[in-house]
């Protein structure tokens, strides 16, 4: 019984690492551009050919710039870089 | 005589539109990820086709089509949308020459079942897969209509064989394309793909039906390019102030 649940929870994440990858809001603003075009289709019947594609480079401009950010603060600063090279013992 | 050929030619030429989109995400992803692992996904993909076709004959025209383009669609634009992102910062860095030394070298974040890119191996599966059933829709339907189905199933086999050989016998000449040019295309082309079924999936009536395939990719192409020239000044600036 365990190993079964073992084998879902691994399915599971396969699934979500292979679809999700490494920023979920693309594959979550996805799913709400397709909800809400679905809204519009079925519901007002207006044409909604529009939403997907602007909602598709919305969610790869602000996906380029959370990367940017997640980057920025990984990397140390240059007062840190600094700090670091005086205290470096080669130098 | 004309109208004897006449499910034959109509099956053709609209069988080679979807041949074209189904060669197009095979030879990019190969390209890009390896030729073994998109290979195998494509025929795998070609075999369930075959299965498919076969077990249900002309009934096929009775499998939900819009559900299938949605799921795959809403994928294939998921992938297409990971790629554009990593595309438009690695061209912003390094310019359309790029590097092929680094993080997006063939199966960068592929994961390895069986000894295959699964990415690879998924993405030809699908394209193959629902190119391939929209060809025997066209077949079935055209075929059907005529009552010619087997001039309909040679005219829809001629385009995938004439446009997979076109697709072979070019391939190689994408080798001499930058990797940062190629994962740049292949993001458009599935965003643009992508898009285009997942929205037609849902009853969106696109202006100018398949047609509008080419303006969306146009939209995306601009839409790329000044991405990448916003993102080039936002690192040019982030540059000058470490350096300061």
């Amino acid at each position: 019984m365990r190993r079964i649940g073992d084998w879902l929870v691994a399915f599971g994440r396969f699934w979500w690492d292979f679809v999700v990858g490494d920023d979920w809001t693309i594959a979550a603003g996805v799913i709400a551009a397709l909800a809400v075009t679905y809204g519009l289709v079925h519901g007002d019947a207006r044409p909604a050919w529009w939403l997907l594609p602007l909602g598709s480079v919305t969610l790869v401009a602000v996906g380029v710039r959370r990367a940017d950010r997640r980057e920025q603060e990984a990397a140390p600063s240059a007062e840190e870089r600094s700090r670091d090279s005086a205290e470096s013992p080669g130098s | 005589m004309l109208g004897g050929s006449g499910s034959f030619v109509t099956a053709f030429v609209a069988s080679v539109v979807e041949a074209i989109e189904m060669v197009t995400i095979v030879v990019g992803v190969g390209s890009i990820r390896g030729w073994r692992s998109t290979l195998v996904g494509a025929a795998s993909g070609f075999a369930v086709l075959v299965v498919v076709g076969a077990g249900l004959g002309t009934a096929l025209t009775a499998l939900p089509i819009d559900v299938l383009r949605l799921v795959i669609g809403s994928l294939l634009l998921v992938f297409g949308l990971q790629w554009l992102r990593k595309a438009v910062r690695r061209v912003a860095r390094k310019g359309l020459a790029g590097d092929d030394d680094e993080e997006l070298e063939s199966g960068e974040g592929g994961e390895q079942r069986l000894g295959l890119d699964w990415t690879a191996f998924v993405l030809a599966f699908k394209g193959v897969l629902l190119e391939g059933l929209e060809i025997a829709f066209i077949v079935v339907s055209f075929g059907t209509a005529a009552n010619q189905i087997w001039l309909a199933a040679i005219g829809g086999g001629s385009a995938l064989v004439l446009v997979a050989t076109l697709g072979a016998v070019f391939h190689g000449s994408l080798g001499r394309i930058p990797r940062s040019v190629l994962i740049l295309v292949v993001g458009l082309l599935l965003s643009t793909f992508g898009t285009f079924w997942a929205a037609d999936g849902l009853g969106v009536n696109w202006p100018g039906g398949d047609l509008s395939l080419l303006v969306l990719l146009g939209f995306y192409v601009l839409a790329a390019t000044s991405l990448v020239l916003v993102e080039r000044r936002v690192v040019g600036g982030h540059t000058a102030g470490a350096t300061a």
